[in-house]
Order: structure tokens, then sequence, then C-alpha cells
């Protein structure tokens, strides 16, 4: 190999689903499987590729399906491995079974959910009701922006599932994220080994003819639920953990722009009515969520993944054009299982109204994060919170739309509400 | 934030188009994004794809409705899509046309289209009916947004693993069409 690709790299401008799979290679699996579906497929594509161009020495396993693929990794990972991969939408609802599993054995496996709508009727495009139907299973669930955050996840998703015994699924919105070019930086090999050194289990929590253990064994009634109560409990205590694992990436990993200047540097001061007021930047990032605005806004807008950025842009727009202190800020869900209740109570406490919108649906009752948050909300704080539903299949989710979201929050009512134009 | 629309059909390299903008804006130090609205590829069906270029981040992920920039890869798009949605007095069109300017039925300013017969640069040069390459050297002169030599350097990226004579063909395209 040559010498320079352990060079430190500057930003590049690359498709998410490239620079992904440049950060899986970085990160060393042992064992990937996959199999291809849309729009994943680049992913696990560029993988194959690296493999076969003698760039990286993990042992790729084709699958017949989506279910062998995940049993794969799920045994690759028993037996002591780092494994990783990927799908979408009905891939994922085809590994459904296999996914419980992984989280029941305590399997760190780590998985990129590129997420689309589900069928019927048949749908290619973007939303995230995939990831949302295996939110109960026990895995920590990330949801990305941007394809930075995405590259950062997935290298702390591995941090996360081998410290904690727990899967990770990296949310990316599909099209959206991964078909999108954008500048984005990678770190080398070195510098995330640093981070993440090679991954040596303990003896006997890996399948070990040595050191003979059973994973995911019988259970009677009368330890079956202790057993489930331990993993939720787990699951639970994560949530410091991703915080810790946050901090300590971004001390050891610093991106080119950190150290360098950003880009662009030409830019004019903000003198944005917005930005002299204040809301115009981000007052709290950490592992579990992001809030940007004002300290005290009167509206708190909610939602995960790449929406975000187009919900910050409107927010903008909206915020100039009537001020403080009728202002509106921003709250990304970065991990919405373990869901950081008390880290989001924190900050909508204070404000009148927050709108969750969703780019999934509990069908027959409200968006799946309203769901959460105002399971939060209950009996602690007083906001009122409604549900808004965008984007579904592939819908184009516009500075309109939110704008308009902002103009009903106060008169929708409390079931789900679909803003489609 | 310059906003950039282009608009072809499914074969014609619309989606790479939209990347090299992206590239090269990248390579001149500006930060840039692009994506496709993919509907169903097929060979032949309209296609659009955007990209953005900024000095600062770009978050937001709409689709671009209000273009600074509309590129027309194929000029029967005019009988068939309505390119021009969205589009105002200050819009730039670059469209591949072999018609005179006041031929082009398009309800904008004419003093903001500018024609290039992209096709019969590519047929010259390239040897191959493909325009999304050439046109941009076109883009490149009449917008300013990005620098030919970035181009230059994002077609030789991006094409790296197609051979030397193929990136060759597309830059002297692309300097022909810079030309006009």
């Amino acid at each position: 190999m040559k010498k320079n690709k352990f060079k430190s790299q500057p930003s590049q401008i690359l498709e998410g689903s490239h620079a992904i799979a440049l950060a899986i290679k970085n990160i060393r699996p042992a064992v990937v499987s996959a199999y291809p579906i849309t729009p994943q497929t680049h992913i696990v594509e560029d993988l194959a590729k690296f493999k076969a161009d003698g760039e990286a020495d993990f042992k790729y396993v084709r699958a017949e399906s989506e279910f062998t693929a995940a049993s794969i990794v799920a045994g690759a990972s028993a037996t002591g491995a780092r494994v990783y991969s990927a799908t979408s939408s009905q891939g994922l609802l085809l590994m459904t079974e296999v996914i419980f599993n992984i989280a029941g054995m305590r399997l760190p496996v780590v998985i990129t959910c590129a997420n689309r709508g589900v069928s019927a009727p048949i749908t290619i495009w973007n939303d995230q009701q995939d990831a949302i139907t295996i939110r109960d299973t026990g895995w920590i669930m990330l949801f990305a922006e941007n394809h930075q955050e995405a590259v950062d996840q997935h290298i702390m998703a591995y941090k996360l599932a081998e410290n904690l015994k727990l899967p990770v699924m990296v949310n990316i919105d599909g099209f959206t994220l991964t078909h999108t070019y954008e500048p984005v930086f990678i770190p080398d090999r070195k510098q995330i080994k640093k981070y993440l050194p090679d991954y040596q289990p303990a003896k006997g929590q890996y399948l070990d003819a040595a050191n003979p253990v059973t994973l995911g064994s019988f259970a009677q009634p009368s330890y079956y639920m202790e057993i489930r109560q331990d993993l939720h409990n787990d699951l639970m205590s994560a949530l410091d953990l991703v915080n810790k694992e946050y901090e300590k990436y971004h001390k050891q990993i610093r991106h080119p722009e950190q150290s360098e200047g950003s880009r662009g540097s030409k830019t004019q001061p903000d003198s944005s009515p917005s930005a002299r007021l204040g809301v115009r930047m981000t007052i709290e990032n950490n592992g579990l969520l992001e809030y940007y605005g004002h300290k005290h806004p009167k509206i708190i807008l909610i939602a995960m993944g790449s929406v975000v950025g187009t919900i910050k842009d409107a927010v903008d727009e909206i915020n100039d054009k009537i001020g403080f202190p009728n202002a509106v800020g921003v709250l990304k869900i970065k991990c919405f299982r373990p869901f950081p209740s008390a880290a989001v109570l924190q900050i909508l406490k204070n404000c009148k109204y927050a709108g969750v919108i969703d780019k999934s649906i509990s069908l027959g009752s409200i968006g799946p994060l309203a769901l959460d948050v105002k399971t939060a909300a209950q009996g602690n704080i007083k906001t009122i919170i409604r549900s808004f539903i965008v984007g579904l299949g592939g819908r184009d989710v516009t500075k309109n739309i939110i704008k308009k979201i902002i103009k009903k929050i106060k008169s929708v009512g409390d079931g789900a509400n679909f803003i489609g134009n | 934030m310059v906003q950039i629309r282009i608009h072809g059909r499914g074969g014609q390299g619309v989606v790479t188009a939209a990347e090299l903008i992206a590239m090269a804006a990248f390579a001149d130090g500006k930060i840039s994004q692009a994506f496709p609205s993919f509907g169903v590829e097929r060979t032949g069906a309209p296609i659009e794809a955007f990209a953005r270029i900024d000095n600062k981040p770009i978050r937001t992920r709409e689709h671009v409705y209000h273009p600074d920039v509309l590129i027309i890869q194929d000029p029967t798009l005019l009988d068939s899509v309505d390119v021009a949605k969205g589009c105002d007095n200050n819009t730039l069109v670059i469209i591949n046309t072999a018609k005179l300017k006041k031929e082009i039925k398009i309800n904008l300013p004419p003093k903001n289209i500018f024609n290039v017969d992209a096709t019969k640069i590519a047929l010259a040069i390239i040897g191959k009916n493909l325009v999304n390459t050439t046109i941009l050297g076109a883009f490149a002169k009449a917008t300013g947004y990005v620098s030919l030599n970035s181009l230059e350097k994002a077609i030789k990226e991006k094409f790296k693993d197609k051979g030397e004579s193929i990136i060759t063909k597309n830059i002297n395209a692309i300097r022909q069409s810079y030309k006009l």
C-alpha cells in the first residue's frame, strides 16, 4: 500500500455514501456482509471495490438476502470480530428478526441504515419509517444531519458498541445524504486507531472453544424478564457514555476547519437581525442533541437527520422577520435510542410550543419522535407539543413547509398533522 | 449563495454535471453541494440535478426552486418541461442548442441567455453526443462561478478511472465551449 494513504487528510468533497465507505475502511472491520438495496448500495459497492483493489483487509461475505447478511455479521461478531453491514427499507425489515437477536445477544454490531420509506405503495425514496420500525429492538440509534456527522457517528458507534456490548445503528437519510456531494473530513487510520483501539473482547464474552460460553440461550419465565430489564437498563445508562465519547472523540480528532480556519473566509460578518439578537448559533451541542437558537424561544422545532439543515435556514429567515422575543429555536435529536428525555426537557422547559417534525408516522397515533417528546414532557413541563409529519416517500421538505409549521403551531390539533407542501 | 439547476435526460450525465460544478467550486476554495432529484432512472426521461455554491456551510437540502443559473443540456426539453419555472429576470441560462438566441423558446430576458452548440463540440472532440461536461465550459465563462482551472481539476478527479484519453477529450471540449 502507498504510504500517503495514511497521511492526515484535509476536507474533501465527496458523495455521502463514499464518505461513509472511506470511514468504514479506516475503522477496519474484520467482516463486512451486505445485500444491495437502494439507496444504500453505493456504500457496500465502494467497500467491495476497496477489498478487490487490495486497499482493505476485511473479509467481504456476499449474501443472498438481508436476512443472511445480518446473520453473517451476527455470527462473525459472536466470534469476537469487528463487523459492518448497511441496508435500507425492505432490507432492514427483512433483517428484523436478526436485529432483535443481535441486541439480545449483546453483540457490538454496527449497521448503517440509509433511511428510505417502506412498501406499500412501493417507494425507493427517503423517509425514516424503516428505522422507526426497529425502534424497540435494543439498539443505540444515531441520526446524522450531514456527511461530517455521519462519519463521526460511525467512528463513535464502534467505540460505544464495543464498550457497552450494544449494537449501534447509524441513520443517514437516503439520497439526501447518500447521493449528495458536500465537503467532509475523513479521519485516517492512525487517528481512528488512537481513538478506537483494535477490538479485543474479554474472555468469556465471545464464542471461543478454549473458553466456552452460550450466547442467546433459552430463558425460562423466571429469568427472561430480568434479562430484558438488564438490556433496557444498560441502554439507558448508555446516555452518559454517548456524551462522554462525543467529547473524547472531538478532543482527539480535530476537523481541519477547527485547526486551519474555515473555508470561504471572505464572508462578511453576519449582520442579519437574528444574528444580532444572538439566535443564529448553536448553544448546546453534545452526543445526544444539538440546540440552535435563542436561550428563551417561544417555539422550538424538533427533528432528526438531514431535514434539520433546512429547518435551521427556514428558522433564521423567520427570526429575521419577527425577531426576539418570538424567536424560534431548533432542537436536533442525534440519539433517538436511548431517548435523552432529561436533556430534551432541559431545552424545552421554558418554551410555549414545541413542533415535532417526523419523517415517519406511527399509523393510528402520531409521529414517533413526537410520542417520545410528549412522554418525556408529561407532568414535567407545560410546553404544548404538536406532531407534524413531513417528507414521506421522498416528498421534498422545503423551507416553506417549515414556515407553514411555525405558522400553524398554535392552531393545529393534538393528532398527526401532515404537511405535504 | 448561488443556486444552480440543471435539466437534461436520463443517460446524459446530468447528475455528473452537478457534481463537477460542486467539485470545481470546492477546488476554488468555496463550499459547495450537489445532489440529484431522482426519478426512477430511465434513459431519456427528464431529470434535474442541483448545485449550490457559498462562502459558508450550506445547510439547506431543499430542491432548487429559484435558480440563479439554469443549465439546459437538452433543448428538446423546452417543448415538454417548464424549465424556466422559478426563474426570474436575473437568472442566467446556459443552453445547449444549434439555434440562434432569438429562436429559443424560453420566456426569459435574451441578455441572460447563453447559447452554445455543445452537441457539435462534443461530437467533434469527444466523439459522442455527451454534452454534460462540454456545456460547463460555457457555464464557467458566462457566470464566473467556477474557474476553468478548477473545472479541469474536477474532470481529472471524477474521471480518474476512465483513463487519460477520456480526460483529455473532456477537458478540450470544456476549453472549446469556454471560448464561446
